[in-house]
């Protein structure tokens, strides 16, 4: 940052690219005042008022939320609305789009194949009663230790940082990545679950966990300490467990009862009445 | 599951290279430690004394788990590295074939050489 106390400013060296227009990325210099608490996300928010409209990113909550605002800046995948310019200790912030992705222009990373990863995971509880999955009549029993056990990896905002830092992800487009195989594994171990055997297609496929480097930046990268690599490695030693029999196969979740003789506590209001239902009557 | 119970193996077989690797560096390079302990011979790299040892059945079990070991872990190794490089499925299932059979024939080569020298009894040619 400037030694200038009147105004301290840090020059933003941007990875510009129009598809259309530009045949190759390039690096744009802006001078940006900073004020006290500045993010990175409001010092690109201030470019595009100030000096050039026709930057381009993704952004959305301003809070470390949404995973929206992901990119490369100085040289490590991060969120650009929880990183304040003075946190950086730089008078340089180079902001690229995340690596491991297509760019769709300027700081806009295609995440597509995230997504696409993630889909192939089957992130949802899996009830071998189809009918009931599809039906569900009520809540299913789950203790605080059964919650607590996957918890941490259903932190995940799907920002796409983890697979952004992968080293093995930055050479095979096929590998599964730490994002996709986290959730896979928040859900095997979720007790309401029963499609272990049905993730386990991926997860321990030829391109699965057993691809993972443990390499770790995944996990120094995520913004809400979800730990990708510990899942990993969990998936890992529970793949050695059923291997052998150790330990058996639990039984998923029961389904509550519906509690009867219910009565309403005064204290709390009644719901609105649905709202579709009063425009049809 | 296959591809669990490769990396098991892969796992495993890095274990056995571990101590057998250990051995192999106690018997070949710190012969003296082992001779001060009344252990080890006087020169291991003389060919009396390698056709000594491979005369005994416990180097024999010994040199063919190494074998396996070694050519089971690199080729695993080899094969997860060019897995890495996005390759097509065809692709990737040839390289898994001549993997394998390159394993097979080394193995069954170093055995048959292991074998043969542990019938001579010690005895050079």
């Amino acid at each position: 940052m400037s030694d200038s106390k009147a105004a301290p400013t840090v020059v933003f060296e941007v990875l510009r690219f129009h598809p259309e227009k530009d045949k190759a990325p390039y690096l744009q210099q802006y001078s940006v005042p900073v004020t006290r608490g500045m993010t990175v996300l409001e010092g690109l928010t201030w470019i595009k008022e100030h000096i050039d409209s026709t930057l381009v990113w993704r952004s959305s909550c301003r809070m470390g939320i949404c995973g929206s605002c992901g990119m490369f800046i100085n040289g490590v995948p991060r969120l650009a609305c929880n990183n304040q310019i003075s946190h950086l200790h730089s008078d340089r912030i180079s902001v690229k789009p995340l690596p491991n992705f297509e760019i769709i222009r300027d700081l806009v990373p295609d995440l597509e194949s995230l997504f696409d990863r993630h889909r192939s995971v089957k992130p949802y509880l899996i009830r071998k009663d189809s009918h009931e999955q599809h039906h569900p009549v009520g809540e299913y029993f789950q203790s605080h230790q059964e919650l607590i056990n996957y918890i941490q990896f259903a932190y995940c905002i799907k920002c796409g940082l983890c697979l952004a830092a992968c080293p093995t992800a930055a050479t095979s487009d096929k590998f599964i990545g730490p994002q996709s195989l986290t959730q896979a594994w928040r859900y095997t171990i979720d007790s309401r679950d029963e499609g272990a055997g049905e993730r386990a297609e991926q997860l321990y496929s030829s391109h699965g966990v057993y691809r993972c480097h443990f390499a770790g930046t995944c996990s120094q990268v995520c913004p809400k300490g979800v730990d990708p690599a510990l899942a990993i490695q969990l998936a890992k030693k529970e793949a050695f467990v059923r291997a052998f029999g150790i330990r058996k196969q639990r039984r998923a979740a029961r389904v509550a009862p519906p509690v009867e003789n219910w009565v309403r506590n005064r204290d709390i209001p009644a719901p609105p009445t649905p709202t579709i239902e009063k425009s049809r009557a | 599951m296959r591809e669990s119970r490769l990396w098991f193996w892969h796992i495993l077989s890095a274990i056995v290279i571990v101590f057998l690797l250990g051995a192999h560096m106690g018997t070949m390079h710190m012969n003296t430690i082992l001779n001060s302990l009344g252990l080890g011979s006087a020169d291991p790299v003389d060919s009396v004394e390698v056709f000594r040892r491979s005369a005994s059945p416990v180097f024999l079990v010994a040199y063919i788990v190494l074998l396996g070991s070694a050519l089971f872990h690199g080729l695993y190794g080899l094969r997860s590295m060019l897995f890495e490089l996005s390759l097509s499925k065809s692709v990737e299932k040839t390289i898994g074939g001549l993997c394998a059979f390159a394993g097979f024939a080394l193995f069954g080569y170093g055995t048959y050489v292991a074998i043969v020298v542990y019938r001579m009894h010690g005895v050079q040619p």
